[in-house]
């Protein structure tokens, strides 16, 4: 089983980094860009095929780790096979 | 009175901070971040600079869960000191030792130079060799130190007076040009609730001899082993 999970600021904290990548895209002539985020992306292969024991060691690895949630949201997508 | 400066795989400091606290008296030892005790009789921990675990994540983030952290969150709970300075103030927020975190540097550049800081308050076991409203010069040399913290935690902070260290000028007033990196209130260093754990993102184990070109730093080291001196 694999999993997304996707680590972003949460509103209202300043985001210097995607100011930077931001103001890179105009001085590059890209044009309708609003704003830019940077957020971060971890794809995690899980060795059980239970859904709720996934879901539940993914919280974990979140809380406990790849967000800290003083300043960042996370998201959980897990995969379904194929 | 005895220190343990603990070791994590990246950081760089530890050697100066040794040096500092030597000089100021404390015997010291230095511990390895996969160890899961304190040495026996530890008064104070230092978490020293550098770049722990390649600062992969987030500053301080790995190094805050490593195992040794149980053992100095356990050292605080019992209201022993701890010290954290640049990555160890870093690890201390991770570790949910202190609140708030350091994001990059509001112009995103890692800043390198000399800077001096307000003493906020001289009645702690940090601080008390200097007078309330000091201002020293020691130096920063970090690419993430803007202190972000959400409102009711900075609210927290000011209304009981946790700051420990303020960016400023010389003269000791706290100004925008001296805050180059961004931090909330200009903080650049604070105290937990029971006064016994401080970070502070600038180094004053960089100013301790003539030699290095200035000795401001010295009182926060002789401020700990004062304080445990007579604690003892």
């Amino acid at each position: 089983m694999k999993a997304r999970v996707t680590v972003t600021l949460k509103n209202g904290v300043l985001d210097p980094q995607g100011k930077a990548i931001e103001g890179a895209l105009k001085s590059l002539g890209v044009e309708g860009i609003d704003g830019v985020r940077q957020g971060k992306v971890f794809d995690i292969e899980l060795g059980t095929t239970d859904k709720a024991k996934a879901e539940a060691a993914l919280k974990a690895a979140c809380e406990k780790l790849l967000a800290n949630t003083v300043i960042e949201n996370y998201n959980v997508a897990i995969e379904s096979g194929h | 009175m005895k220190s343990a400066v603990i070791v994590f795989p990246g950081s760089n400091r530890e050697g100066d901070m040794l040096r500092a606290l030597k000089q100021a008296g404390s015997r010291v030892e230095k511990v390895w971040h996969a160890d899961t005790e304190l040495p026996p009789g530890t008064d104070l921990v230092v978490l020293p600079g550098g770049f722990s675990y390649g600062d992969y994540l987030r500053c301080g983030a790995i190094a805050g869960r490593a195992h040794i952290m149980d053992a100095v969150r356990a050292h605080a709970a019992r209201g022993g000191l701890v010290l954290g300075v640049c990555n160890g103030f870093q690890i201390l927020c991770e570790s949910g030792l202190l609140p708030g975190i350091l994001m990059r540097n509001a112009n995103l550049k890692f800043i390198c130079h000399r800077q001096f800081l307000r003493v906020e308050r001289n009645d702690t076991a940090f601080t008390k060799a200097y007078a309330k409203g000091q201002a020293i010069d020691v130096c920063v040399a970090h690419g993430e130190g803007n202190y972000t913290a959400d409102a009711e935690t900075l609210k927290r902070l000011e209304g009981e007076g946790l700051v420990a260290f303020r960016y400023c000028d010389a003269d000791g007033q706290v100004t925008p040009d001296a805050n180059r990196n961004g931090s909330m209130n200009s903080i650049a260093g604070i105290y937990s609730e029971k006064l016994n754990v401080m970070g502070m993102m600038p180094h004053p184990e960089n100013l301790i001899e003539d030699m290095m070109g200035g000795t401001d730093g010295r009182g926060l080291f002789q401020s700990l082993v004062s304080s445990l001196a007579k604690a003892a």
